[in-house]
């Protein structure tokens, strides 16, 4: 088809005859693209390997122009801190929590939800209503509604007849906080991605299935759940990669307290870059989470690439 | 499926009515929480401090909005947001729909590994790189303008990924007719490419400016005076200048930010539906 396209065009487009007319048409998709790989250039590819080559160095934000080479020890530094290691523990109970609970409780509600009547439709938009909301205001909500004294949770755990929870106040208890937030905010979604899967499976293959009389537990582990492998798949890489990233919540919600109990990656990485100056240390722990997200994207291309779908 | 006969006797069966009870509460879980931001926005401060609260405010107080606004510039902020979001959204246009035109249309060496290059860029997450980017920022003077806050997101992977799949379903006869009519390949692109990818258009363009006008993360890095704050910061100020605990000038100003959204969402549901799960497809 390619060729066609370009075998016709070349005719029209040498009309003029000018060798140099033949020159533009040659470089005229890299003309197109030029503009849109200057920014990733710029604000992609670039900050990448200054990053990288900013983490051999110790430098601050106080004084850009005063740049030590220091090699690998702010990596030294880095997996000597105890702190880095709680940093790393925590974003990692984090994301096992908010990925398995997000797609877990989205995955049973799509099987619920994915269904013709307009009623249906109502609760699909309602439950992803959180997932278009700015974090900034989701956060503060959620402080109000956690509120220790006068919060809504409190007031239904009291209804209940439950002792009242001490939700971000606690070091026990601010990271399952900031959870269930998370989870909040990304289950619409989840479910509505599930339910795009769900309808892409085709009919002829439940037919089948119903005709063999398969118990509805055996359609949904010998059908559904591999037809829907590539969207499970999807949905763990983007949902882990935006666990790993999390932000916004523990800047407006816990400062990363109390004692460090919610400090995750980013928060850490913005904490030593822009409050304590250590721009080396923070470089270095961007370049670990750069190669967490690299490992996570490759592995996500490898599979798509080799499409293991069970197809 | 079924007849409209047995689909009325299902409806008021029992279990039914169950399922929709079940139906209503789940929805509640997801929506209640921005009700409750609206009903404490109205309530007068000994009223918030009420405990067990109250659902209704017993004496609306329509002032919170107003102390909440006069709190800060927020006039400016609002500027600001919509300039940003506005701004990257132009920015974004310009540069994608001539590079999805060459990747959907041409064949070129290295097309497909400009083409794997973009679909790296859409998956690392700006958090991970806001560094190299401030202290590049900083380099060229441009920290704490609006300029930090537009120039980043000047090319949307996401975006040359959406119109790319759009372009190539165009017909070849379309193309080929506006060529033999001697239209540059230019004019195709923005007089016919264009104008037929306006759903897709219009998809992009409400993820952009939904995704812009909510940032926090990024203005937060980039700005530190009035001037060039956006909404966000601007109303995650509200919790230091008018105490931590004053949730109802606190609430009426995230009204402020999330009311238009939910606005634009009541009213064009479907279509930001698709532009936010878009990606998985």
């Amino acid at each position: 088809m390619w060729k066609e396209i370009a075998l016709k065009r070349y005719p029209i487009r040498s009309k003029t005859g000018i060798p140099s007319q033949q020159l533009i048409e040659k470089f005229r998709p890299y003309l197109y693209v030029v503009p849109a790989l200057a920014f990733f250039t710029l604000f992609f590819f670039y900050p990448i390997a200054y990053m990288v080559y900013l983490s051999f160095y110790d430098w601050s934000l106080l004084d850009l122009s005063a740049m030590k080479w220091v090699g690998l020890e702010n990596f030294q530094a880095l997996f000597t801190d105890n702190d880095f290691y709680q940093v790393l523990s925590n974003t990692f109970i984090f994301t096992v929590f908010t990925v398995a609970l997000g797609m877990g409780i989205a995955f049973f509600l799509a099987l619920w939800l994915n269904q013709r009547a307009k009623i249906y439709g109502v609760v699909q938009a309602a439950i992803f209503t959180p997932h278009i909301i700015s974090l900034v205001s989701i956060a503060m909500l959620w402080m109000w509604l956690m509120d220790p004294q006068y919060g809504l949770l409190n007031a239904i755990l009291e209804w209940f007849g439950l002792p009242a929870y001490s939700w971000l106040a606690d070091t026990k208890s601010a990271l399952a906080s900031l959870v269930l937030v998370s989870v909040w905010k990304v289950v619409g979604y989840n479910t509505l991605v599930f339910i795009a899967g769900l309808q892409s499976i085709p009919k002829y293959l439940y037919e089948a299935a119903a005709l063999d009389r398969s118990p509805a537990w055996k359609t949904l582990w010998k059908i559904t759940i591999p037809m829907l492998s590539p969207t499970l798949f999807f949905l763990l890489i983007i949902n882990t990669i935006s666990s790993f990233q999390v932000f916004d919540t523990i800047y407006v919600m816990t400062q990363g307290g109390p004692v460090n109990s919610t400090n995750m990656l980013v928060f850490y990485i913005y904490e030593q870059g822009m409050d304590f100056y250590n721009g080396g240390i923070a470089s270095a722990a961007s370049v670990v989470l750069l190669l967490l997200v690299a490992l996570l994207t490759l592995f996500h291309f490898l599979v798509l690439s080799r499409k293991v779908h069970y197809r | 499926m079924k007849g409209g006969s047995s689909l009325n006797r299902l409806a008021t069966s029992p279990l039914k009515i169950i399922e929709r009870i079940l139906l209503i509460l789940v929805s509640l879980i997801f929506v209640f929480p921005f009700l409750w931001m609206m009903l404490t926005a109205f309530k007068t401060l000994p009223e918030v401090f009420r405990f067990p609260p109250t659902l209704l405010p017993e004496v609306w107080d329509f002032s919170n909005f107003l102390k909440a606004w006069e709190s800060g510039p927020f006039l400016k902020y609002l500027l600001n947001s919509f300039i940003v979001a506005v701004g990257v959204l132009i920015l974004q246009f310009l540069t994608a729909v001539p590079a999805a035109y060459a990747f959907a249309r041409y064949r070129f060496p290295g097309r497909n590994l400009l083409f794997g290059i973009t679909l790296i860029a859409l998956m690392i997450p700006p958090q991970v790189i806001f560094l190299p980017i401030y202290v590049q920022m900083s380099g060229w003077g441009l920290v704490n303008t609006l300029w930090s806050l537009i120039l980043p997101y000047g090319a949307s992977a996401f975006g040359i990924f959406l119109l790319r799949q759009s372009f190539m379903q165009v017909p070849d006869e379309v193309i080929e007719a506006a060529r033999l009519d001697q239209a540059s390949e230019w004019k195709i692109i923005w007089k016919i490419m264009v104008p037929i990818a306006k759903p897709v258009l219009v998809t992009f363009g409400l993820f952009s400016f939904i995704y812009h006008w909510n940032d926090y993360f990024w203005p937060l890095i980039m700005t530190n005076s009035d001037t060039v704050r956006t909404l966000p910061i601007g109303i995650s100020m509200l919790k230091a200048s008018e105490g931590s605990q004053v949730w109802n000038v606190i609430m009426a100003g995230n009204m402020i930010l999330v009311f238009p959204i939910l606005i634009i969402f009541f009213f064009a549901q479907r279509h930001i539906i698709r532009a936010f799960i878009y990606q998985s497809k």
